[in-house]
């Protein structure tokens, strides 16, 4: 399996995947607002995050990226309203059904082994066994993992692999959202380059309303798309990198792009 | 674990043969005094199961209240001056009416009292001529030795000293079961004693007459349900005035000294020859005292663990309600043992199920807590995940959060067996069994191999459930959880 890591041709071809819908999935926040013990950590936020493209959260530590992502996830109180596809979230349990979440070093189970972590994301919908299996031996080969490798417990793999598990099961159920807080950030400059790269290329090919939380506007460059930048909780500025470089909304915009030249 | 629940209904319901039931205090007389007054009914045609050795006499007073024994040895002064302490009682005579009031009556006393009294050697006392306690002002230089409790008693020496006119004698404070010696050796000449001691025997000590009538009597008599069966009751007045302080010594002394069991004791006392004794072996003993160990801590572990697993999760759910739950199993960890077993005697009886009950109690605290600290250590991130892959409640429970917790709710249920395992032996005292009762039997008999006989099997099963403990741990955690 080692061979098929290097670059973008090992994608298998588009045919092969039996998931992809047409449409994409919108997503719009309006006045949503988060607080922890009176405090707003997000918000009031007015956001809307287009469908089969890449949104990337970026801001200085603590600017509430996170906050916005587990929103999108239904894992934080907030005020406001969320509206996915034209309707306004009530049914969470329905929404994470087609939404895959990821976190910095994949957030799996150590209790349990590479594939039961993959599996849980079909046992928590009541997915046959069968089905599983195929889904397992399917995303196993996307994302470069071999059986071996899934039989190992997390504490077992390296970060890199770590990660791969996590998108795994965050692909099991084909879901039309897919949300990445910081995937990259606990990886080697080699393996994180392999990796956003593979990423990349897959988001392109699946079509999928994608929204990722990154460290830097270098790694935002990287992927492309939109781009929202935060600061405080609240959205300081929203679109395309290049304008946004281009036309800084405020000081605090110019500081944050210079910064960021400077390291 | 399918034999359990069968194990515990055995315990706690066992069809109880209506057979009258005879308890005795842990300490030799009364055991005694219980062999005899069982083999006396059993020759009247009474079948009768004696219940040795089950502590102090609050426990046997509250036992014959709640109906779960029949009947027990007592001394009249105990009952004036502790059981029923606050009537304040004038004389033995009031204890009728005082009892009849409780559902109890007093049998005829058995012929000694065992009270407070002066001992001295038999022949110093001859040569100096003194025979009674209002003899001693005229011989103020005498040696006086007296147990640290009766100095310090207000009704003790100071009150003695009043009612001879003892003033100004010194007086020093000396161990109880050295004084004996020392009085033996001339280091002393007088000590306290208690009047039916096995060493007045032993050691050719009198005990001088108190003639000022200061020491209140502490007559031998039998506590029993008033509703005892005819038969039974007559039996027992039948050994009224039979057994006096000098036979209640020597068969005391048969036992502590001569090392005798109390049922030859109780024999000789009746005149019968020496029965053939089915004294089962050390080994069978330890088998079956083990076995009642075992059932006393598996049946309350078993519903520690039903109880605290889910008081854990709920402790860790809500937090307001989880400080409450676990001030609440903190402040059961503090109640004393012996305290607890008698509280729950009106409500439970004696024998196991008190104890597993107190057993229970003081399992919760490490489950409990264990649990608690288990869920909520568990990083936030991973909940998340959880949710977001669209578990629900329940089954992140199930298939995250207490597998997560495993290993430390684990720990706690292992730290909860060990202290189960220490504190069983403490049911000895109300019957239970186990290995508390050899130890309790060596406490009073000061015989270190049978306290040996009890300690050292219930260090030993301490162990083994360690062993056991790692054995499950490395079993029940995953690879994944294991500490490399
Ligand atoms: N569970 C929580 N309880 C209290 N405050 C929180 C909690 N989670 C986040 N916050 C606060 O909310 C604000 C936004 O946090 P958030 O994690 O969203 O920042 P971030 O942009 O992701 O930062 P970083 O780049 O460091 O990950 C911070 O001030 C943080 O302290
Ligand atoms: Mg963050």
């Amino acid at each position: 399996m080692q061979h098929k890591t290097e670059g973008v041709e090992f994608w298998p071809p588009l045919a092969s995947l039996s998931l992809i819908d047409n449409m994409g999935t919108m997503i719009i926040l309006s006045s949503v607002t988060v607080r922890y013990g009176g405090v707003a950590a997000l918000g009031p936020a007015d956001l809307v995050i287009q469908p089969r493209q890449t949104t990337l959260l970026i801001g200085p530590s603590g600017s509430g990226k996170s906050t916005l992502l587990r929103t999108l996830a239904g894992l934080t109180d907030y005020t406001g309203t969320l509206t996915v596809d034209g309707e306004v979230v009530t049914d969470w349990r329905a929404l994470r059904q087609k939404l895959g979440y990821v976190i910095q070093d994949g957030g799996l189970f150590p209790h349990l082994t590479a594939r039961a972590n993959v599996a849980l994301a079909g046992e928590a919908f009541g997915w046959p066994r069968e089905k599983i299996e195929t889904r397992i031996g399917e995303m196993a080969e996307l994302v470069g993992l071999d059986m071996v490798q899934l039989a190992r417990f997390p504490a077992e793999l390296s970060g890199g692999q770590r990660q791969r598990v996590g998108v795994m099961r965050a692909l099991l159920r084909d879901p039309q959202i897919l949300l990445f807080d910081e995937p990259l950030s606990a990886l080697d400059p080699v393996t994180r380059l392999r990796l956003a790269g593979e990423l990349r290329d897959l988001f392109a090919r699946l079509g999928k309303t994608v929204v990722m939380v990154t460290h830097s506007l270098r790694e935002a460059m990287f992927f492309g798309g939109c781009v929202v930048l935060l600061r405080d909780g609240r959205i300081v500025q929203h679109g395309e990198l290049a304008d946004l470089i281009a036309h800084p909304a405020d000081q605090f915009v110019t500081d944050f792009i210079a910064a960021e030249e400077a390291l | 674990m399918r034999a359990l629940p069968v194990l515990l209904a055995a315990l706690l319901f066992a069809p109880q043969a209506r057979a009258e039931t005879v308890g005795s205090k842990a300490f030799t007389e009364s055991v005694i005094l219980g062999e005899i007054a069982k083999d006396t009914l059993e020759k009247a045609g009474v079948p009768t199961t004696h219940r040795r050795e089950l502590g102090g006499s609050r426990i046997l007073f509250d036992a014959v209240k709640a109906r779960r024994i029949d009947f027990y040895p007592e001394y009249t002064g105990t009952l004036r001056f502790e059981l029923l302490a606050a009537q304040h009682l004038a004389n033995d005579a009031a204890l009728g009416p005082a009892l009849a009031a409780q559902g109890l009556a007093l049998t005829r006393p058995l012929g000694f009292s065992d009270s407070y009294g002066i001992a001295m050697r038999a022949d110093k006392a001859k040569a100096l001529g003194i025979a009674k306690l209002s003899d001693l002002a005229q011989h103020r230089d005498l040696r006086f030795g007296f147990s640290n409790e009766f100095v310090d008693r207000k009704d003790g020496w100071p009150a003695l000293v009043a009612a001879y006119g003892l003033g100004g004698v010194r007086v020093q404070g000396i161990n109880h079961d050295l004084a004996y010696r020392a009085l033996n050796a001339g280091q002393i000449d007088l000590t306290d004693a208690y009047t039916t001691d096995a060493e007045i025997a032993a050691y050719n000590l009198v005990v001088l007459t108190d003639d000022a009538k200061f020491f209140p009597p502490y007559d031998a008599v039998f506590v029993i349900r008033s509703d005892l069966s005819p038969k039974a009751r007559a039996a027992l007045d039948s050994l009224a005035g039979t057994i006096d302080e000098a036979k209640m010594r020597a068969l005391n002394r048969m036992v502590r000294m001569d090392k005798q069991t109390e049922t030859a004791a109780a024999r000789a006392a009746l005149g019968g020859g020496a029965g053939i004794d089915n004294e089962p072996t050390r080994f069978e003993r330890i088998a079956q005292r083990t076995i009642e160990h075992l059932a006393l801590v598996a049946a309350a572990l078993a519903l520690a663990l039903l109880a605290a697993l889910p008081l854990g999760v709920i402790a860790a759910r809500h937090r307001r309600l989880g400080s409450a739950v676990l001030a609440i199993t903190g402040v059961l960890q503090t109640i004393p043992s012996l305290a607890l077993f008698v509280v729950l005697i009106p409500l439970l009886g004696i024998g196991a199920a008190p104890t597993i009950f107190a057993l229970f109690l003081y399992s919760l605290l490490p489950i409990v807590r264990n649990t608690h600290a288990g869920l909520t250590g568990i990083a936030p991130a991973l909940l998340d995940s959880a949710d977001a892959l669209g578990l629900t409640r329940a089954a992140r429970l199930r298939r995250i959060e207490l597998p997560l917790a495993l290993p430390t709710i684990l720990a706690g249920v292992r730290t909860a067996a060990v202290i189960a395992v220490g504190l069983a032996t403490l049911g000895a005292i109300i019957g239970a069994g186990g290995y508390g009762q050899p130890i309790l039997t060596g406490i009073r008999l000061n015989s270190t191999p049978l306290i040996l006989e009890g300690a050292i099997p219930a260090a030993m099963l301490a162990l083994l459930i360690e062993g056991l403990f790692t054995l499950i741990e490395r079993r029940a955690v995953p690879r994944g959880l294991r500490r490399p």
